[in-house]
């Protein structure tokens, strides 16, 4: 396997080190702040892995946001409906995959522009979902599950395994995607699709299958990043996405395209917002909010432009696959 | 190579006695499409709105009567467009450069805040202040194109993201200037942040009901039409957008014109804001100028990246978003039904093999389909 | 031995073209048959159709002595067909053994690995060293593919075809890209796999190839099948004859030169390639007004470099290019077009020409700013199309019109558009690289006769090219080329092809001269 070069997981060891030495300064706060950093970082990394899967397949997939937004609109009003919160993630996720399966008709079998396919998934999702919006409603919240005895393990406890199912789900996911990635005949294949489809096509590899297959469970994975989103919100507000699925894309690349880079830079991402949070409850802000909220754009822009440091996007990325 | 597709293959190549009939039926054609696409657009948006419970016809009727047929609708539908065709103009300019700037809706913020600022701040006579506000307003905004240009020219940092992480930072940068904490906040405001009141020397007037910034734009229309068929710098610039490497091998400096095309993008973005500020708000207020940005590229595919063409595809969607409010009042409807009909425009103008399909009309050639990007090493 | 594949009458029409027609092909288990052509004769076309990438129009696939239905390059794998394309089919980022198992990955029955898929990778790259020694092609299986050298990539690409049991393995141009002692080695593993009993189709347009490997050779020529030898019966002359349709080499008309002081002086250069690594590692020579120097040598020897460096495209290293006594080291390249060079580019539909332009804003794509094209910064339409009509006439460029794109012409036409333009302006130097690629044979001759038109003229030309029949009938000078380094200059009139032959492989200048 090629060499890692873990930027972000460098950035986010150090970061874990800080909060340790905050956590002795002071417990209480480094808590909220690390404890709100997972559940933030969550849905940027559920966002970033289906960047991530899109995009090692061989689509951009700008439409992160939309299709978080779209799950998340969904998710919310079948679970208000129904009354039953498992049937409304189902439907988040359907919504979502349906999100997933237009990208890759329109990217794959139409071969338009993927940059535009994704900016018409989001201007039609912001449009969408404040369309058919109905105030008032509530849903059943998602699941929260403390796990017995970790939760009660002095720091990381209450900071890890405390959380919405959802948040597991994310770590659980990230750990599940790198190994389908790089261990298996699916992730072997998926690799090469975003490379070189020609070669995997001459070898009986079906690229257009394999491509429509990813996009969709790409799409799938941005739809656990919108319910995560409901998750914390517990209700469903126009826009709430508010720029995460943009956000994501930051994270993907930040994390050089690989599932565990994503991970550190998604907590570092959320290690940002936790703080903001935290020093703005505490009032002891010296420093704007609104520098505070720059600081992921513009670590992802330096990323992006320092010589070395940004990783090669897959060679396809971008380029319908006209055949061998 | 498709994506040459935006690129001006006629750029003075028609032949001599036929120019002008040939130019005019290639107008025609062009028309086709998205004449096509916004029929389609509206009859998928009049299936979602029957599955709502609404009589597409009437609503379809009410924006009609709302934005086009009243001279107070027109001042408004202009109004809307304004802004619209400049953003329409510096995705469509950046097009033809083979640059992709989805960062319009940054670009207007700071244009926008900028130019109150000087409208403001400063006291001084109308033929100075007016359009001393803009420039800034535009310059301010060309300086972040220049910066997302050099980032792509000398880094290899894709404008797509780039543009995307610049709309974000800018955003914040605005908020904060003139949030209750930041310099150019207006003390009046109370809770609401914005800019004091811009002074009337920089105020852009309107005619009657028409805003004379509406034609403020579409003299820019036309000027960008000019550079780009008539000069030797608009001759780089499609040069370089339709083949980088024979561009390269013709003496053209590549990374000049990019970090050039991007601010000059970014410039017309930036106007657009300042006219908001200037001539429809009198003030920057943040929340102002939401979703402007990516109006841009609707408008900008629809015109198929012709300058001229942006000035009625504004209307068109101008006329859309000057009706919600009629369209709340009479059916209930939210007004981001706009959203809808727009992300279906813009689907159906950049997938003519669908249109084809859908409306049988062979004559839609698939040369039409806008490929930009081919990825991110493009 | 057993007959292992019988193509007849296939065909296969891409719109107008006719790229195959009537094409027969048997092999038999064991042998190296040659397919011999130029560019453009139909060789591609034809394997493609055997390997599922092209349905044939019409025409029969024996293999095995059954009629094959092949569905498309899986399919071909699945019944034992494998092929070594020209544009290598790997993933440049993988590693060897993750290259050679894609598609048929090793993945462990049983377990909960297996449901998803799991694969052995350890297995994997057992069973890469197993065939790498058994086919006696060395390879390291945990390399990443992009960090080797072009020969070894293409030993992958055969592995990857043996490891799927190939019995029949098509190399379309594999020595292309290779260097000398790469294709010796190519060429011996080749007849080590023929006597394991694999059938190969080798696709070549190298006389001396085909006569030192094949054991049959079938010629295409314009899409038609013009005949089969025995190898051991052929000739050098009589495979070329078969191959060109007539005899011998052609030879330009041109008088002796006359040289007169240097235009170029390149000293000491040294340029690095794409990837950083060193492409001309100190080449010096001149050219002077009035003469053809060429530039011999198997490509990939530092020749594409060469000309970006002299041209503005790429930087230089070290050294200096001397033009007319300026400086031009690391000039732009509208510096250089300024001064005095014209550039005729190796890759003309990238670099040459734009495409979706009409012929006559592509005649003055280099020109578009100056007088009387452009008049303070606005374009003068009307003297454009004038110049633009004058130059097709003179250039012969087919169809006559300047407003149609320049992407509707044949490609020795859109090649004559990127002559007449370069050669039109006042220039002192000619760069011209490639300059015949794949164009048709009468362009070709225009074209060269263009050239010597030029050195008349007292024009300096600096001509590239691989083909070694178009260095040697054009050249007054002959500098060749070896490993980034001029290795030696003969005199264009008294060189030989077997002395170039032997220096561009690498041989020494006295071996060279003994010989």
């Amino acid at each position: 396997m090629s060499t890692i070069k873990p930027i972000p997981l460098v950035l986010a060891g150090l970061s874990l080190l800080a909060a340790i030495l905050l956590y002795a300064w002071d417990g209480q706060q480094t808590e909220a702040v690390v404890s709100r950093a997972v559940v933030e970082a969550g849905p940027l990394l559920l966002g970033a892995l289906c960047g991530l899967l899109c995009e090692r397949s061989g689509v951009i997939n700008i439409g992160i946001e939309g299709t978080m937004l779209m799950s998340a609109f969904a998710g919310f009003f079948i679970a208000s409906y129904s009354g039953v919160i498992w049937i409304g993630m189902l439907g988040g996720l359907a919504m979502s995959a349906v999100v997933g399966l237009f990208l890759a008709w329109t990217s794959v079998t139409l071969k338009q522009d993927q940059i535009i396919a994704g900016t018409i998934i989001n201007i039609f999702a912001l449009g969408f979902t404040s369309f058919y919006y109905v105030q008032g409603r509530t849903m059943p919240g998602v699941p929260r599950v403390a796990i017995p005895v970790l939760k009660d393990l002095p720091f990381v406890g209450p900071m890890l395994f405390d959380h919405g199912i959802l948040t597991y789900s994310a770590m659980f996911i990230v750990v599940a995607v790198h190994l389908m990635l790089y261990r298996t005949r699916w992730g072997l294949r998926t690799r090469a699709i975003g490379e070189h489809p020609s070669a995997a096509d001459t070898v009986g590899v079906n690229v257009i299958t394999l491509r429509y297959r990813n996009v969709i469970l790409g799409g799938l994975l941005a739809g656990v990043a919108g319910l995560h989103l409901l998750q914390s919100a517990s209700s469903f507000q126009r826009g709430m996405t508010n720029g995460k699925g943009f956000i994501a894309l930051a994270v993907m690349l930040f994390g050089r395209y690989r599932p565990f880079g994503a991970m550190g830079a998604a907590l570092l991402f959320g290690l940002l917002g936790g703080i903001q949070a935290q020093l703005q409850f505490k009032q002891a802000l010296d420093i704007p909010p609104q520098f505070f909220g720059m600081i992921p754009y513009l670590l992802t822009i330096i990323v992006l432009a320092a010589a070395g440091l940004a990783a090669r996007p897959p060679a396809a990325a971008g380029t319908p696959y006209e055949g061998a | 190579m498709t994506d040459t597709a935006l690129a001006d293959p006629e750029v003075g190549g028609e032949d001599n006695d036929s120019a002008e009939s040939s130019a005019l039926a290639a107008g025609l054609r062009g028309l086709r499409l998205p004449t096509v696409a916004v029929g389609l657009a509206a009859v998928a948006g009049g299936i979602l709105l029957i599955v709502s419970g609404e009589n597409p016809l009437s609503v379809y009727w009410s924006i009609l009567d709302e934005s086009f047929l009243s001279g107070s609708g027109i001042g408004r539908t202009l109004e809307k467009a304004t802004p619209m065709v400049m953003g329409g103009l510096a995705v469509a300019f950046a097009f033809k450069a083979g640059l992709f700037n989805i960062g319009g809706q940054g670009q207007l913020l700071l244009g926008a805040a900028f130019a109150a600022w000087v409208g403001y701040n400063f006291d001084l006579p109308l033929v100075v202040h007016l359009p001393l506000a803009m420039v800034v307003g535009g310059l301010v905004a060309a300086l972040l194109g220049a910066i997302v240009g050099a980032l792509k020219a000398y880094r290899g940092a894709h404008e797509v993201i780039t543009t995307i992480m610049f709309n974000f930072v800018a955003g914040n940068l605005t908020d904060y200037l003139v949030s209750r904490d930041g310099p150019w906040n207006d003390p009046d405001g109370g809770a609401i942040a914005r800019t004091p009141r811009i002074r009337d020397s920089a105020i852009i007037p309107t005619y009657g009901d028409i805003p004379i910034g509406f034609f403020i734009a579409c003299g820019f229309a036309f000027l960008i039409w000019w550079l780009l068929n008539k000069t030797t710098f608009g001759f780089e610039i499609v040069t370089t957008g339709a083949n980088k490497h024979a561009a390269r091998y013709a003496g053209i400096g590549v990374n000049r014109i990019i970090i050039l095309t991007m601010a000059i993008s970014a410039f017309l973005a930036g106007i657009g804001g300042a006219i908001q500020s200037q001539g429809l708000f009198g003030r920057f207020e943040a929340s102002n100028n939401a979703g402007l940005g990516f109006d841009g590229i609707t408008i900008a595919l629809l015109a198929r990246t012709n300058p001229i063409a942006v000035i009625p595809a504004a209307i068109l969607i101008g006329g859309l978003n000057a009706s919600t409010t009629r369209l709340q009042q009479d059916f209930r409807i939210e007004p981001e039904v706009v959203s809808i009909l727009q992300a279906l425009i813009l689907f159906f103008v950049a997938a003519p093999s669908v249109v084809r399909w859908l409306v049988r009309w062979k004559a839609i050639g698939d040369e039409e389909a806008i490929q930009l990007t081919g990825g991110w090493g493009a | 031995m057993s007959r292992l594949l019988e193509m007849k009458g296939l065909t296969k029409r891409f719109g107008p073209v006719l790229a195959c027609d009537n094409v027969d092909l048997k092999l038999d288990a064991g042998e190296i048959v040659g397919l011999l052509g130029e560019n453009g004769a139909g060789k591609s076309t034809l394997v493609k159709m055997l390997f599922g990438i092209y349905e044939p129009d019409a025409g029969e696939i024996y293999f095995d002595g059954q009629l094959a239905d092949i569905e498309g390059p899986g399919d071909a794998i699945a019944q034992g067909i494998g092929m070594v394309h020209q544009h290598f089919q790997l993933v440049p980022p993988l590693t060897v053994a993750e290259n050679i198992m894609l598609g048929a990955e090793v993945v462990p029955e049983g377990g909960p690995g297996s449901v998803v898929g799991v694969m052995n990778m350890a297995a994997a790259e057992e069973r890469v060293l197993e065939l790498s020694k058994r086919f006696g092609l060395k390879v390291d299986p945990s390399a990443v593919v992009e960090d080797l050298p072009v020969g070894v990539q293409q030993r992958v690409e055969i592995l990857k075809a043996l490891n799927r049991g190939a019995r029949l393995l098509i190399l379309d141009e594999p020595t292309a890209v290779l260097t000398p002692k790469e294709t010796d080695e190519l060429l011996k593993v080749m007849r080590s796999l023929a006597d394991t009993g694999v059938g190969i189709i080798f696709i070549t347009h190298k006389l001396r190839e085909v006569l030192a490997v094949t054991d049959r050779v079938t010629v295409l020529r314009n899409g038609k099948y013009i005949g089969s030898a025995e190898t051991a019966e052929s000739t050098q002359q009589s495979l070329a004859e078969m191959m060109v349709g007539r005899s011998v080499v052609l030879r330009v008309e041109k008088g002796t030169a006359h040289p007169g002081s240097s235009v170029l002086e390149v000293r000491d250069l040294r340029v690095r390639d794409d990837r950083g690594s060193a492409a001309v590692q100190g080449m010096s020579f001149d050219v002077r007004e009035g003469e053809i120097l060429g530039i011999a040598g198997v490509e990939g020897n530092g020749q594409r470099e060469l000309v970006e460096a002299i041209t503005g495209i790429r930087h230089s290293e070290s050294g200096a290019i001397l033009f007319g006594g300026i400086d031009m080291t690391n000039a732009t390249p509208r510096e250089v077009s300024e001064w005095g060079v014209a550039h005729i580019p190796e890759n003309r539909e990238k670099d040459g020409l734009v495409d979706n332009y009409s012929v006559a804003d592509n005649m003055v794509l280099n020109t578009y700013f100056k007088e009387p094209f452009a008049s303070r910064g606005i374009r003068v339409v009307d003297a454009i199309r004038k110049w633009a009509s004058k130059l097709i006439e003179k250039f012969d460029v087919r169809p006559r019109t300047i407003t149609s794109p320049v992407k509707s012409l044949s490609g020795g036409n859109k090649q004559k558009v990127i002559v007449a333009r370069e050669l039109s302006a006042e220039n002192k130097l000619i760069v011209a690289s490639q300059p015949t690629r794949g164009v048709d044979v009468g362009s070709i001759e225009f074209i060269h006769n263009q050239l010597v038109h030029q050195r008349d003229k007292g024009r300096a030309v600096l001509l590239v090219s691989a083909e070694l029949d178009e260095i040697l009938s054009l050249s007054d000078r002959v500098a060749v080329v070896y490993e980034g380094r001029v290795v030696a200059e003969l005199d264009g009139a008294t060189a030989t092809r077997e002395e170039i032959g032997l220096l561009m492989a690498g041989g020494s200048a006295s071996e060279a001269a003994v010989s």
